[in-house]
């Protein structure tokens, strides 16, 4: 098969995924017990926007009539109306999202900073105090809860130690970086341990492959071997992994932005969750959704470019 | 002749072979398993004689001891009201090990029932079913499990069924792939060359042979469901104050951090200790059972 082939076919394949979260995500709303116009609109609204909203959403029509009109609704980027805010829900959550997508690339950076290096020296050093260190520490921090870390770096870096911001958001490139150092680092520690012992699995493995020994027999310094021939291959799966736990990492904002006290979508996502806000706590579900199909969809595709021995 | 023969050959060298080692021996060996147990029996020793281990009541208020640091009376310090903080993590454990436990329950016996018909029966069973997993996945776990807990209301038993409508698909996944290759064997063609019915070729044949990996699984997962627990706690969806589980103890404790850092500290370590228990009891068992 044709790379532009493939490209394709997996662009088709996300068609029927998203299809599947826009049903589960409308059918929440028919879940929520009572009706599901006064659940949109929100107990204090005027008979008016009750009537409006019930005609727009078409309840009185059957439901497959009415899910054909929540995707149209979808495809005009029409995602109700919040009625704690007023506001129309895309204009609500578009910054906010920017602040979790921050977050979220600042965990990604920190994350390879913390866990490359430490997963190629635990497999270069295997079985040594410092390989068995790593993975003692592994354990550890993997069963740390969020939220407490969090509060523990908040703890030691911040109120102890001085070093960072306590919370917000903080303005300019500089302020950003600085202020959104902690929930980064909070993500981190959660996410690292995962790449890590898989980055350490791989690396184990393709240094005991022939062409590892064919490249030292060569005659190459050990540095270009790991560099050039073993950390290559590694970091393919290593990828992967980082695609595949988009997810955990969208979940982790929620709770980091909610210690941290920042704007953003998962900390929207529990205010309005709070205040019985459901047209915002369904658009926030289908978008936190809707990103990790892209993100996984990217990362096959980068890894069907990257992978020689990936065949269309 | 040629059977003959080879009962000949192979005779003695069976005869020679050490007895095989128990399965329970080999636990005894097994490091990991071993600190994982112990420790894990120290917290359910801790949380089930906690009225006979410490002199305090977990509820009981007493402002005139609000906010004391650790010390011999109070090992832990006390809490904003004067609580002993050392009596509500004991209380705690019993709470979050309950909730650890009784969570896996529902997705284990769903996921594993609709693994088990999708691969046993495989076309449209397993095109429907796995293409739910598909989009259940597409979903980030908590986020899910927030849109859920949301539209029931917060609360512990609401958030069993928002954990069962959304992890039932790991283990669906986990005994659907282990089905798929266990029943081209010989043993389950033979079951249905005899006439056994399909139920009972999935839960007398199938079953015992593929549903290891998922136990190891779950108990790594008790784990998670604590920590889920505990984040649902501090996010206001879970368990409400002023009952002392962990997540909601650390939650208290935020905004004392400046004045109390022993208020949130503490029970947070009994979270990761858990954790670090049943970790090690999921490795020490993928290890015992040869799971991958």
């Amino acid at each position: 098969m044709m790379r532009g082939e493939y490209v394709i076919r997996r662009l088709i394949q996300v068609v029927p995924a998203l299809l599947g979260v826009t049903l589960i995500v409308f059918s929440m709303l028919h879940l929520i017990p009572g009706d599901p116009v006064t659940a949109l609109v929100g107990e204090h609204a005027t008979d008016e926007t009750i009537a409006r909203v019930r005609a727009s959403l078409g309840l009185d029509k059957p439901l497959w009539l009415q899910y054909l009109y929540y995707l149209r609704s979808l495809l005009l980027l029409d995602l109700g109306e919040s009625h704690r805010f007023g506001s129309p829900v895309v204009s609500l959550i578009g910054p906010r999202l920017l602040v979790s997508i921050a977050v979220a690339l600042y965990t990604v950076a920190l994350t390879t900073i913390i866990s490359v290096p430490l997963g190629v020296f635990a497999a270069l050093r295997q079985n040594t105090w410092f390989d068995h260190l790593v993975r003692s520490a592994l354990v550890v921090t993997m069963v740390m809860p969020t939220f407490w870390v969090g509060i523990m770096l908040i703890l030691l870096l911040s109120i102890r130690l001085g070093l960072f911001p306590v919370s917000g958001y903080g303005s300019g490139l500089g302020g950003h970086l600085r202020h959104l150092f902690l929930p980064a680092l909070t993500l981190s520690l959660g996410l690292a341990p995962i790449l890590i012992r898989a980055l350490r699995a791989s690396m184990l493995q393709v240094l005991g492959e022939e062409f590892v020994k064919t490249a030292r027999a060569k005659g190459l310094s050990e540095a270009q071997v790991i560099r050039s021939h073993v950390l290559r291959n590694a970091l393919i799966p290593w990828v992967t992994l980082l695609g595949v736990h988009t997810g955990f990492l969208m979940g982790g904002t929620v709770i980091t932005e909610k210690v941290f006290a920042l704007p953003g979508a998962g900390a929207l996502l529990i205010d309005s969750v709070a205040a019985r806000d459901y047209p915002v706590v369904q658009a926030l579900t289908l978008v936190f959704a809707g990103l990790v199909i892209v993100v996984n969809l990217l990362t096959d595709l980068v890894y069907a470019f990257l992978d020689p021995r990936v065949r269309f | 002749m040629a059977t003959a023969q080879t009962r000949t050959i192979l005779t003695p060298a069976l005869t020679r072979q050490p007895a095989r080692i128990r399965w329970w021996e080999q636990a005894l060996h097994n490091r990991n398993l071993l600190l994982g147990t112990s420790v894990l029996a120290l917290i359910l020793v801790f949380a089930l004689f906690a009225p006979w281990l410490s002199p305090y009541d977990p509820y009981a208020i007493d402002y005139a001891r609000a906010l004391q640091p650790p010390s011999f009376r109070h090992l832990f310090g006390t809490d904003l009201y004067g609580r002993d903080i050392f009596t509500r993590v004991l209380y705690g454990g019993r709470i979050d090990l309950q909730v650890g436990l009784i969570s896996v329950i529902a997705p284990f016996v769903v996921g594993t029932l609709l693994g088990a018909l999708a691969a046993y029966f495989g076309d449209r069973w397993d095109s429907l079913i796995m293409r739910i997993v598909d989009i259940v996945q597409a979903f980030p776990f908590i986020i899910l499990v927030i849109a859920i807990v949301a539209i029931l209301g917060p609360g512990l038993r609401n958030m069993y069924l928002a954990v069962a409508l959304v992890a039932w698909v790991v283990y669906a996944r986990l005994v659907r792939g282990e089905i798929l290759i266990e029943k081209q064997k010989e043993y389950i063609l033979a079951a249905k060359a005899l006439g056994n019915s399909d139920a009972r070729i999935i839960l007398r044949h199938l079953m015992p042979n593929v549903i290891l990996p998922s136990i190891v699984f779950a108990t790594s997962d008790i784990a998670l469901y604590i920590l889920l627990a505990a984040a649902l706690s501090f996010l206001g969806l879970g368990v409400k104050p002023p009952v002392p589980e962990w997540g909601a103890m650390i939650t208290e404790g935020q905004p004392f951090m400046t004045t109390a850092w022993w208020i949130s500290t503490l029970p947070g370590l009994a979270i990761v200790l858990t954790g670090i228990a049943l970790s090690l009891i999921g490795d020490g068992l993928a290890d015992l059972f040869r799971v991958r």
